[in-house]
């Protein structure tokens, strides 16, 4: 019983004793209302082609203040220069697909289109954007794996001026209490763990919810244990399963993982539920204005084995420029996506926002003035793109890395048999 | 509108010459006010379906929405329908839910109609606090729910280890054992101001006299519940569930926003797998034919809604 609880009483009236449905002035009313949509629906088709040749069109979903005040206050000084002018439309994060859609099937794209990473490639794959070499966009100087986020079929469709990736919060104070050095391997993360859990209190916290974010948490140590995106029955992935499993079986990580996205783990964090926790730089913002007093660190993602390479996951939204019919107005927007991302733009939005420069030299300098965020610096630098492989298939292959795992920590099935079906379903 | 035409032409039969042109007249301004109807109904209800029902014979994905392509596919997408792992499995939560969710509601509902018939002091008022749920956005009442149902802060679990009743807190979202069940029990407390709204409405119009005549001979309590109540009450009881069926069988934000369809899958049911397929995996062919499947259920109880309401009405 949910929706429109509004019409029960109207569809029941006309049995209730004593309540003949009598036409009403709201029927009418309602009837005459429907007339003006139809005349708006015939108006439409015919394109949405403004006016103003110098009027750039943006959609992006930087809805947060922080994000919000940085990408407009760049995009203003990169239109002035430029003289042109832009009016940017901010869709909620998770519409914004369905948005593209929509734009697309209705030939309204903007000229400029933000899209999150994983997206690009198949948004590319379906001819809807232009090739940025076109209008002298290069890759060049940015970080390889950050270059690859806008890339399909060796055609480079979008640029990332920003990236996130994620890495092991913990609380500093518990740790010390417990005599534990901040955990570097699966092992040390273990014992770790155990050190810190206490009666309402986990040792640690990742989400595993059955989305997206479940597998891009999961990634960091599926990859660093040799697990493929290709191979998702393969040993590195089925040990890394393995790993989660343990943990959330032993007491160390709350069932509840299950349900979290990130910023549920967050919160976990913040109210002492939780001593570590895998989670992202976009949310230190909210993390030091709730808990000022916390005293919180952070290291790379621990490896299964000492000495072994941290490898995350790269994420972050791409610019692109999509094919509107209008030659002009293309040209036009590459020419302000690429005063946009010149590097000390990078610079600014990385700081304004908790994000890392996408090009190399920008990163790197990046992390000597901000040092609460040198770790994320670093494990940008050994990050991949998770579509780099897959491409259009990395959605569908997503989701069943999260559904495995779901498997695997609710029902307590084995990785092996889990993995083995989530390979079947993509094969 | 049978009784509304007669009460038109009968004056106009006395007086044949103008009778004709006067009714030509009546007739274009009938159709002139049904017209915005049947417009409304074509546009934002015919389409749809239509195109739904055209769109599950397509191979409709991404890309279709920029290219505009979307070759015929005959049956394929009903065929992967039915063979994939989840339909079933979705199919069975889908009825679980729905008779589950029916009969606490019902119960309940009935049980507190009965309740506030009688008049006593802030009865108004507390009937009107029942209907609090409704007035909630259900994506807030979602998000509290997840909160109180939490496993290891979450207030349920604390009220009843607090009171001894369980030793270990229950795992209600994230076990495959607990969360169609935790999902079935929001659901309830949703669903009991529509039933006590509706059965108590139907409980007003029930004549004092039947109870009086029925404590004459003998029928109070029970007995006058089973004799002079519920035969009273049954057509309004119908609309309940029938409503109450067509309204739950498709519910999806609750559910979504409660546990996504998850633990594994354990909540999935036909209207969130159907929307995950169309949203999340961008097959809109396969996510048509989930939800005609859907829609069709939906109808043949709608059937049975029509049907019971006209009896009611010729009854009435």
């Amino acid at each position: 019983m949910s929706s429109a609880p509004w019409s029960a009483p109207q569809h029941s009236a006309a049995v209730v004793p004593g309540g003949p449905r009598r036409p009403g002035r709201r029927d009418l009313l309602r009837a005459g209302l429907a007339v003006p949509p139809l005349a708006a629906l015939a108006g439409c088709g015919s394109g949405g082609t403004s006016g103003d040749p110098n009027a750039i069109r943006i959609v992006d979903y930087y809805n947060t203040p922080a994000d919000d005040v940085a990408i407009n206050g760049t995009f203003s000084a990169c239109a002035e220069e430029l003289g042109l002018t832009f009016s940017r439309e901010r869709v909620p994060g998770d519409q914004l697909i369905a948005k593209v859609l929509q734009m697309g099937s209705s030939r309204t794209m903007p000229d400029l289109l933000m899209l999150d990473n994983p997206n690009v490639q198949q948004v590319a794959e379906s001819g809807a954007l232009a090739s940025l070499e076109d209008y002298g966009l290069t890759a060049e100087g940015l970080t390889p794996a950050v270059a690859d986020l806008g890339r399909y079929d060796g055609t480079l469709y979008g640029i990332a001026p920003t990236v996130n990736t994620i890495a092991l919060f913990y609380n500093v104070q518990l740790l010390e209490e417990a005599g534990v050095q901040p955990p570097t391997t699966w092992d040390a993360l273990r014992s770790a763990a155990e050190a810190v859990t206490t009666e309402g209190r986990y040792g640690i916290a990742f989400s595993a919810v059955a989305n997206y974010e479940g597998t891009w948490q999961f990634l960091p140590f599926m990859w660093s244990n040799g697990g493929e995106e290709t191979d998702l029955s393969g040993e590195g992935v089925l040990g890394a399963s393995q790993f989660w499993s343990d943990l959330v079986r032993d007491g160390l990580a709350s069932r509840s993982v299950v349900n979290w996205k990130q910023g549920d783990v967050m919160d976990q964090f913040k109210a002492g539920h939780a001593a570590m926790v895998v989670n992202g730089p976009w949310n230190i913002a909210g993390l030091e204005a709730d808990t000022p007093d916390l005293e919180w660190d952070v290291v790379t993602i621990p490896v299964p084995t000492a000495g072994g390479e941290p490898v995350a996951p790269l994420g972050g939204e791409v610019w692109t420029v999509p094919l509107t019919g209008d030659e002009d107005k293309q040209r036009k927007a590459a020419e302000l996506l690429k005063a946009f991302v010149a590097p000390e733009n990078q610079l600014f939005m990385a700081g304004e926002r908790s994000t890392i420069p996408g090009d190399a030299e920008a990163a790197r300098r990046f992390g000597e003035e901000n040092p609460d965020l040198s770790t994320f610096v670093e494990q940008v630098a050994t990050a991949r793109s998770r579509t780099a492989k897959l491409g259009p298939d990395w959605p569908r292959t997503a989701k069943a890395i999260y559904t495995a795992n779901q498997r695997v920590l609710v029902d307590d099935t084995d990785p092996a048999e889990a993995f083995d079906e989530a390979a079947r379903t993509v094969s | 509108m049978t009784t509304t035409q007669s009460a038109i032409t009968a004056p106009a039969a006395g007086t044949p010459a103008p009778r004709r042109r006067r009714n030509t007249g009546d007739l274009l301004v009938r159709y002139a006010f049904v017209l915005p109807a049947v417009l409304y109904m074509i546009a934002f209800f015919g389409y749809p379906i239509i195109k739904n029902v055209v769109m599950s014979f397509q191979a409709y994905d991404f890309s279709t929405f920029f290219n505009g392509k979307a070759p015929f596919v005959g049956l394929d997408n009903y065929a992967a329908t039915f063979s994939d792992p989840i339909f079933l499995r979705a199919l069975g939560n889908t009825a679980l839910f729905t008779v589950g969710s029916i009969a606490g509601q019902f119960v309940l509902g009935m049980a507190l109609a009965l309740y506030f018939r009688r008049r006593f002091p802030l009865s108004g008022f507390l009937r009107s606090l029942l209907l609090l749920p409704w007035l909630l956005p259900m994506i807030v009442s979602a998000a509290v729910w997840r909160w109180i149902l939490e496993q290891d802060n979450g207030a349920l679990n604390a009220f009843l280890t607090g009171i001894g009743l369980i030793d270990d807190p229950i795992p209600w979202l994230t076990s495959s054992d607990t969360a169609l069940i935790a999902v079935i029990m929001v659901n309830i407390w949703l669903g009991i101001p529509f039933n006590v709204v509706l059965l108590y409405s139907g409980l007003q119009s029930i004549p004092e006299e039947l109870y009086e005549a029925g404590q004459l001979d003998g029928a109070t309590g029970w007995k006058s519940f089973w004799h002079i109540t519920l035969p009273m009450l049954r057509p309004v009881v119908s609309v309940v569930l029938l409503l109450g069926v067509i309204y739950t069988i498709k519910v999806l934000d609750l559910i979504i926003g409660l546990t996504g369809g998850g633990p594994a899958n354990a909540t999935q049911t036909l209207a969130t797998r159907s929307y995950e397929m169309s949203f999340v995996e961008f097959d809109f062919g396969q996510g048509a034919a989930l939800s005609n499947i859907l829609i069709l259920i939906a109808l043949a109880f709608s059937l049975v809604y029509l049907r019971a309401n006209a009896r009611a009405a010729k009854n009435g």
